[in-house]
């Protein structure tokens, strides 16, 4: 099986902290990681690999430093990366990502294409269903667990009630949830191999054959008007397990505060 | 001159950090409350690639470089030093003088399921008798026919009782001095190997430091490591290796200290403010930050000379002396800065400054790193 998984490297929004004043991220300083669920995208790639052979491709869009986040999934065991990077990409809303990425998958050989179901800075939730539409190929959003009977999958997806199961035939474009797996953790071995033996193939929009006009900001039909942050209560904190635990949590937390 | 990590360093520093504190720290407390040897641990950094990290891949490591795997060893001792000090035994003491001297044949038997984390290794030099005195050990072992006879007992041995596969150090002529000492690879289970005492120590709970007992050990004679008579010299010089792992776990231990204090200073409040507002406790921060910066200055400039194949006798000493003596002082001093809170086991630093204690002491005391230093300079 020949496995497309789009990633996006995010700051570790875990990390990021508000300016009081200007109420905009401090992106400074602030760690970059794979988003998590294209990671559950990405292990699960690989898990199929494991089983039934074929080879994982990671994609991902954005600037030079975006090598760092392939060099991971390499090291997690992808076996190519791609890296579309230009100037004429930059500004891009999910339907310009979508058709960027969708040039480049057209190029390459797949069964499948896997997304995560939602990135952790924009929240859109759109890059995957927008990518299926570009590729003219059915989408399953939301995936919790896959199996995959001869040309087929059957896959369950998350509903707020419940799940749904669906049986599709590939190619067939997937979005990961962090419910589908726990991604392992790069070997040691992995990450030299990522470095040495793996290549990172960059890719601009000539090389890719796209016109810039329909890429980055001017591809983009979505106009950001203005940024505003809601004023936010006093955060507060629910615990949940049996009565023991909770009250042994919330004291845990009193004396962390120096309150009790 | 460049003080960079490459970016490769850099993503097995932040691979490693999180694995150490999502899979090896939460655990640190309890290890240490029980004495446990974490075999978990050891189990989950055998999966990541963690226990050869710069041997060979043909020789089931990770084919990687030295100071990654220092970098390793000082994430995984931040997280838990006893851990830590497991990792550094294994793959400073025990893989190393099987890779540097050890035949195709040895390599292959014993350095392939070492390196993977398939088995788990030790180095057994000290002795009741021989502890700086290292040439003063009494184990014997005799040549009779095809195999040696190994009598005598080590102490105070990391790793002993867990580990598979022991390098044993013993005289194989005992009208010799240091020259008389030769290098034997030994495993659990060779008739007459048995463990004695498992020691209750201060800190570092949950590694082993154990006495092999050696009553007519019966060791095949392809079993020796080098020649005989190379004994001493393979000692020293992998003990200089072990060094630089030793003071990347008393960097770890350290920045683990710096950064507990770090947080607590913002929240501890008195006098109607965080303590880290007066000006006492920034100089005591701002001391023990630079003591950490130096001295991981100086482990990862004896790492690079060795990666480099430069001489890093001295200096694997100086950043062993320096290093440790800096986590005894930044932990005893955030147990200062806790007050009550830190002389108790809620919070970590208690841990720590028990757990520092020992970089002083083993593979070489503070005192020895000073003997090694003076003759480098000296040269008399």
């Amino acid at each position: 099986m020949d496995i497309i998984v789009c990633i996006k490297q995010v700051p570790d929004t875990s990390e990021v902290k508000i300016d009081p004043v200007t109420k905009t991220l401090i992106r400074e300083g602030v760690p970059s990681i794979i988003n998590p669920e294209d990671k559950n995208a990405l292990e699960e790639a690989i898990r199929i690999k494991e089983k039934y052979g074929g080879k994982v491709t990671v994609i991902t869009m954005g600037p030079q430093q975006a090598e760092e986040a392939l060099r991971e999934a390499l090291a997690m065991g992808a076996d190519e990366a791609y890296l579309l990077s230009d100037k004429a990409f930059a500004g891009a809303d999910t339907c310009a990502t979508a058709k960027t990425l969708a040039t480049m998958i057209k190029k390459l050989e797949y069964d499948l294409v896997f997304c995560g179901r939602q990135a952790i800075d924009g929240d859109t939730a759109q890059v995957g269903p927008q990518l299926a539409e570009q590729l003219g190929i059915p989408q399953v959003t939301y995936v919790k667990e896959i199996k995959i009977e001869g040309d087929s999958l059957i896959v369950k997806r998350i509903l707020e009630d419940g799940y749904e199961v669906i049986k599709v035939k590939m190619p067939v474009l997937l979005t990961a949830t962090k419910e589908l797996n726990t991604p392992r953790y790069p070997s040691i071995k992995g990450i030299f191999e990522a470095y040495r033996e793996k290549e990172v193939k960059i890719v601009t929009a000539s090389e890719l054959g796209i016109d810039p006009q329909e890429v980055g900001l001017k591809g983009s039909p979505t106009r950001v008007i203005a940024t505003t942050t809601p004023e936010t209560e006093r955060a507060g904190e629910i615990f949940t397990g049996n009565v023991k635990e909770c009250v042994q949590n919330l004291v845990q937390r009193l004396v962390e505060k120096h309150l009790i | 001159m460049d003080f960079s990590f490459t970016r490769e360093q850099e993503m097995v520093r932040k691979v490693v950090r999180e694995f150490a504190e999502k899979e090896i720290m939460p655990r640190a407390k309890e290890i240490d409350r029980t004495g446990e040897f974490p075999w978990d641990n050891v189990k989950k950094m055998a999966n990541a690639d963690m226990m050869g990290i710069p041997y060979p891949k043909e020789y089931g490591g990770a084919g990687g470089d030295y100071i990654s795997y220092i970098i390793t060893v000082e994430e995984i001792s931040r997280a838990c030093a006893a851990t830590g000090v497991i990792l550094s035994a294994h793959t400073s003491l025990a893989c190393f003088p099987i890779f540097q001297w050890g035949t195709k044949e040895q390599k292959e038997k014993y350095l392939v399921p070492l390196a993977r984390g398939e088995k788990l290794g030790a180095f057994a030099l000290t002795e009741p008798n021989a502890g700086t005195d290292a040439a003063g050990i009494q184990t014997t072992a005799t040549l009779e026919g095809d195999h040696y006879v190994l009598n005598g007992c080590k102490i105070f041995i990391t790793n002993g009782g867990a580990a598979d596969v022991y390098i044993v150090f013993a005289k194989t002529d005992k009208s010799q001095g240091a020259k008389g000492i030769s290098a034997f690879i030994v495993e659990k289970g060779f008739p007459g190997f048995s463990i004695g005492k498992i020691e209750e120590k201060m800190g570092i709970r949950g590694s082993r430091a154990a006495e092999l007992v050696f009553e007519d050990c019966i060791v095949p004679k392809e079993n020796l490591l080098g020649k005989e008579g190379e004994g001493f010299k393979i000692a020293m010089v992998t003990l200089d290796g072990g060094r630089i792992g030793i003071g990347a776990q008393a960097l770890g231990i350290a920045q683990a200290a710096l950064d507990e204090v770090t947080k607590y200073v913002k929240e501890r409040q008195q006098f109607g403010r965080p303590i880290g507002k007066f000006q006492g406790l920034q100089w005591y921060i701002a001391e023990m930050a630079t003591k950490v910066s130096a001295a991981r200055h100086l482990v990862y400039y004896a790492a690079w000379r060795k990666e480099n194949n430069l001489s890093y006798s001295m200096e694997a000493a100086m950043a062993k002396l320096f290093a440790s003596e800096t986590a005894m002082e930044v932990t005893t001093k955030a147990v200062q800065i806790f007050g009550g809170y830190g002389y108790t086991k809620d919070y970590p630093v208690e841990r720590l400054m028990r757990d520092a204690k020992i970089t002083e002491i083993y593979e070489g005391t503070s005192e020895v790193q000073k003997m090694v230093i003076a003759s480098n300079i000296l040269k008399m």
